[in-house]
Formats: C-alpha cells, sequence, structure tokens
C-alpha cells in the first residue's frame, strides 16, 4: 500500500512537472466543448441534459487516453528507470496499480473540470441530476477501461509514438466493435452468436446504456473486470520484459 | 555471517551464457570488486542480486533472505546503484530521494535525518532542486549514489560508481566507500584497477560470464593466486589473467 501510494504520487506529479498536462487539460476541455455545442447541439435539440456532451465521450477518449498513459511504462524502459523501480522494495502488483491511479485520477480531474457544461444544462432548464451523475461515473468508469489497455501497451515498449498509435487501433477496436458497421459487416460472414459477442465488448454500447440513466451491473462489471484484466496483463508484460 | 551468498548463478540469455556458474559469499566489512572486461558479466550478476533480472539456475541469499523468494524483505536490505545511474530526468533530486524514502518506508524525524545524511555525504545540497535532467553526469551519478544510501542499507551493489566523476569527485566517493565498510557489504564493479587498489578489500576478475582469479590485499601488492601484483602493477596482471585465458582456451 506504501508502495502504490509513492508510486501514484510520483507519477501524478510527473504529469504536471511539464505543461503537457494543463495543455492536455485544455484540448480536453476544447474538444468536448465543440463536440458538445456543435456536433452535439446541446442548444438546438431543446432538451435540458448532457447527452450530447457524454456520446461524444468514446472518440474524444479513443485519442486522449492512449496519450496519458503511453508514457506510464515506455519512459521508464526509456531511461532506465525500470530497473531502479523494480529493485525498490516494493511489488509489481502495486506499481501498476500505482501507476494506473495516477493516470485515472488525472483523467478524473480532467472531467471534473467540465462542470460548467452541467451547470449550463441546469441554468437553462432541469435536467435530471441523477442521470448526468450516472453519465460521469460511466464516462470514469469507460476511462479506465482505455487507460489500462494503453498502460499494458505502453508496458511492451521504450518507444511513446509506438505505444501511443497502437494504443489508438486498440482502443479503437474496442470502441467501434458494436458501431452498425462493424455489426453488418460481421453479422454477413460471422454466425450471430459471435457477431453478439463481438458486439458485447463495444464500450459504446456499454456507455449508452449507462448514458439512460441505468449503472447496470453488469455495466460496471464489464469495465471494472476490462480494467482488472488489462492490469493483469501490463503486470505479466513488465515481468516477461524487464530490460530493453 | 555472509551477508551476499551466492551459489551456482547462471544466466543464460536464450543460449548466450552471460553468467556461468558463479559462487561466492560477501562478508560485512568487505568491499568485493568486480573486475572486467565489458560484456563480461558484471552488471548481469548485480541485476541477479538486487532481483531484477531472474537467475537461470542458482540461489542468490541477501542478509538471510532469498532473493526471489522473499524479493521485499531483500531489497530492503540492499542498496543499488543500477549501470548508469539512472533517475527520473524531470524530478528533482529532493523529490527523488524523497519518491525513494517513502517507498522504503521511511517517516518521520528518521526520514529526515536520513535524507540530510544522505545529502550530506554525497554533498548534493547546491543542486537539490534543480531538474535531475538539467544536472551534469557527474551529478546524476552522484543522485544514483545518494539514492542507494538512503536508508543505510546493510548491503550496497555499485555498478560503476566513479564513472563520470571529475579525479576531486573520485576522491570523495571513495573515501565514502571506505567510510561505509566497516557496517556493510559492498559490491562494486570497475574497470578502472587503481579503484581496486583503494577501495577493495577483495576482487575477482570475471570474462565471459566466469570467475577467472580471486584476489586480496599481500604483504607487497595484490595477490590473484599464485601471481602477485606490485602496488600500481595490477593492470598486468589483470591483462595475463584476462587474456593468457583466452589464448588457453583456443590451444
Amino acid at each position: 500500500m506504501t508502495g502504490t501510494i509513492a508510486v501514484f504520487r510520483r507519477e501524478l506529479a510527473g504529469y504536471f512537472a511539464t505543461p503537457v498536462a494543463y495543455v492536455f487539460i485544455c484540448i480536453f476541455l476544447f474538444l468536448s466543448g465543440i463536440f458538445t455545442f456543435y456536433l452535439g447541439n446541446f442548444f438546438e435539440r431543446g432538451q435540458a441534459d448532457l447527452k450530447p456532451f457524454f456520446m461524444f465521450h468514446p472518440w474524444l477518449y479513443l485519442l486522449l487516453m492512449p496519450a496519458i498513459a503511453m508514457r506510464l511504462w515506455a519512459e521508464e524502459r526509456k531511461s532506465g528507470t525500470i530497473e531502479l523501480l523494480m529493485t525498490l522494495p516494493v511489488s509489481l502488483p502495486a506499481i501498476v496499480v500505482g501507476k494506473f491511479l495516477a493516470a485515472w485520477v488525472f483523467t478524473a480531474s480532467a472531467l471534473a473540470l467540465t462542470f460548467p457544461v452541467w451547470l449550463t444544462a441546469s441554468f437553462l432548464g432541469h435536467p435530471d441530476h441523477g442521470v448526468i451523475i450516472a453519465g460521469y461515473i460511466g464516462s470514469l468508469l469507460m476511462a479506465g477501461a482505455y487507460l489500462a489497455i494503453c498502460a499494458c501497451i505502453s508496458a511492451t515498449t521504450r518507444n511513446q509514438v509506438i505505444a501511443f498509435v497502437v494504443g489508438v487501433v486498440v482502443c479503437f477496436l474496442f470502441t467501434v466493435s458494436g458501431s452498425p458497421i462493424v455489426l453488418d459487416t460481421l453479422g454477413a460472414i460471422l454466425p450471430r452468436a459471435a457477431a453478439d459477442l463481438i458486439a458485447s465488448f463495444s464500450f459504446i454500447t456499454r456507455f449508452g446504456a449507462i448514458l439512460d440513466g441505468v449503472i447496470d451491473l453488469r455495466d460496471v462489471v464489464f469495465f471494472g473486470s476490462l480494467m482488472a484484466l488489462w492490469l493483469f496483463a501490463n503486470a505479466i508484460v513488465v515481468d516477461l520484459r524487464k530490460a530493453g | 555471517m555472509a551477508m551476499i551468498e551466492i551459489d551456482g548463478l547462471v544466466k543464460d540469455f536464450d543460449g548466450f551464457i552471460a553468467v556461468d556458474d558463479v559462487s561466492f559469499t560477501v562478508e560485512r566489512g568487505t568491499v568485493m570488486g568486480f573486475l572486467g572486461p565489458n560484456g563480461a558479466g558484471k552488471s548481469t550478476t548485480m541485476k541477479m542480486i538486487t532481483g531484477f533480472l531472474p537467475p537461470t539456475a542458482g540461489r542468490i541469499t541477501v542478509c538471510g533472505f532469498d532473493v526471489w523468494d522473499r524479493p521485499i524483505a531483500a531489497k530492503r536490505r540492499i542498496g543499488y546503484l543500477p549501470e548508469g545511474a539512472p533517475a527520473y530526468p524531470d524530478m528533482t533530486p529532493r523529490g527523488f530521494l524523497e519518491f525513494c524514502a517513502d517507498i522504503r518506508r521511511l517517516s518521520g524525524a528518521d526520514r529526515a535525518k536520513k535524507l540530510d545524511q544522505a545529502v550530506d555525504r554525497i554533498q548534493l545540497g547546491d543542486v537539490l532542486d534543480q531538474p535531475i535532467d538539467t544536472l551534469s553526469k557527474g551529478f546524476k551519478r552522484r543522485v544514483g549514489l545518494a539514492q542507494a544510501i538512503l536508508h543505510d542499507p546493510e548491503v550496497l551493489i555499485l555498478d560503476e560508481p566513479t564513472d563520470g566523476l571529475d579525479p576531486n569527485q573520485k576522491h570523495q566517493v571513495r573515501a565514502l566507500i571506505r567510510a561505509m565498510a566497516p557496517e556493510k557489504a559492498i559490491i562494486i564493479s570497475t574497470h578502472i584497477l587503481e579503484e581496486v587498489e583503494a577501495v577493495c578489500s577483495r576482487a575477482m576478475i570475471i570474462a565471459r560470464g566466469k570467475v577467472l582469479a580471486e584476489g586480496h590485499p599481500a604483504a607487497d601488492g595484490w595477490q590473484f593466486g599464485d601471481l602477485i601484483a606490485g602496488p600500481g602493477r595490477l593492470d598486468a596482471v589483470f591483462r595475463q589473467i584476462t587474456t593468457g585465458q583466452a589464448q588457453g582456451e583456443a590451444a
């Protein structure tokens, strides 16, 4: 536990050690604003809810989460500090969890800064706050799943650019697997059960269900177990490939 | 009691035998020098002792704890300066040492005292709040050293501790190692032969993963088996042992 906290604090401070964190938060807020107000027609819809805001989060995260997680392990490998870290008296799972939590908390703080959108909706009408809270929780869970995927990918390389690009590709697969384009194509060649299985891995489908205001335990378990699985894989990757 | 016990250590990197059946022990109060050409297996041996790389075969015990069965207990007792003295470039030495102190569960007055002591012994005071990225090579190495001695460990593993230091800094670091020697078991690797004479109480010449000779100071210099090197004459013996062996094998 002590080790996890120490790693967590170091990583979180690492985000803010350079202006990158602030730039990142600005980009996040700017893009989510554009998506909400222009693409999502927040005002024109005439409804006091945050659906147009949350709707684009999977696509936003698809690009931004790999950017947050790419340095987690790749940088340790590149600078050789992985050797230092792994010879300190702290267990590998504690390091993996500490790093992941730092990235997740950083994302949560960026997400928290979108509160003006919530205020706007409250000012203009009477939104269902329960649905909005569900949306935030769902968005955070989904972000955690993306981050866990990208943290694991970051552990496979010492090059942050590779970690980013591969991360985007894998996240893209998880994002679109439930979209009509993929399902129609797959439905034509695969048996129905297989297509359904692939669709069930879709972040958009899961997140969409939460956006309707119902936090189904199954969706929470889905994102939670996905995080656990990828972090477990992360630990295995680090253990197998320590040097280089 | 032997603080470091190594028995039949082997490291096989997919067919390349980096360390080949190495066994030795290091007692408290000993400064053991690893001497050898580049690629001899010195660093690989150190990486295994500190629990970074898993050995292919053999056992390593540090302060009575098997490094692979009880890694955390063993690592608590080890201070390690890895090859190249890696440190987080975006941190300051202060932040970096505090991070190490946190992971090593130092707290309260003890933490403050040990941090002060390490900074003082390594003389890092002037650069404590500069990002490590901006420090000179010598200071980076010293930050790594400060991290290694921070928790006053019983076992110190230092991979080329004076590499990149100027002559005065080298002198300081050697004095520091000598000062710490009585209550610790220390292993240093080096290819500077004078360093062995300056700080070590034992030395092993390693090449191609094998221990070729083991030496200790004698009445008239250093003694490696039958060979005796007079003061400042270690290089001749080193050449004889490392290259002579190669000729012997070829024949």
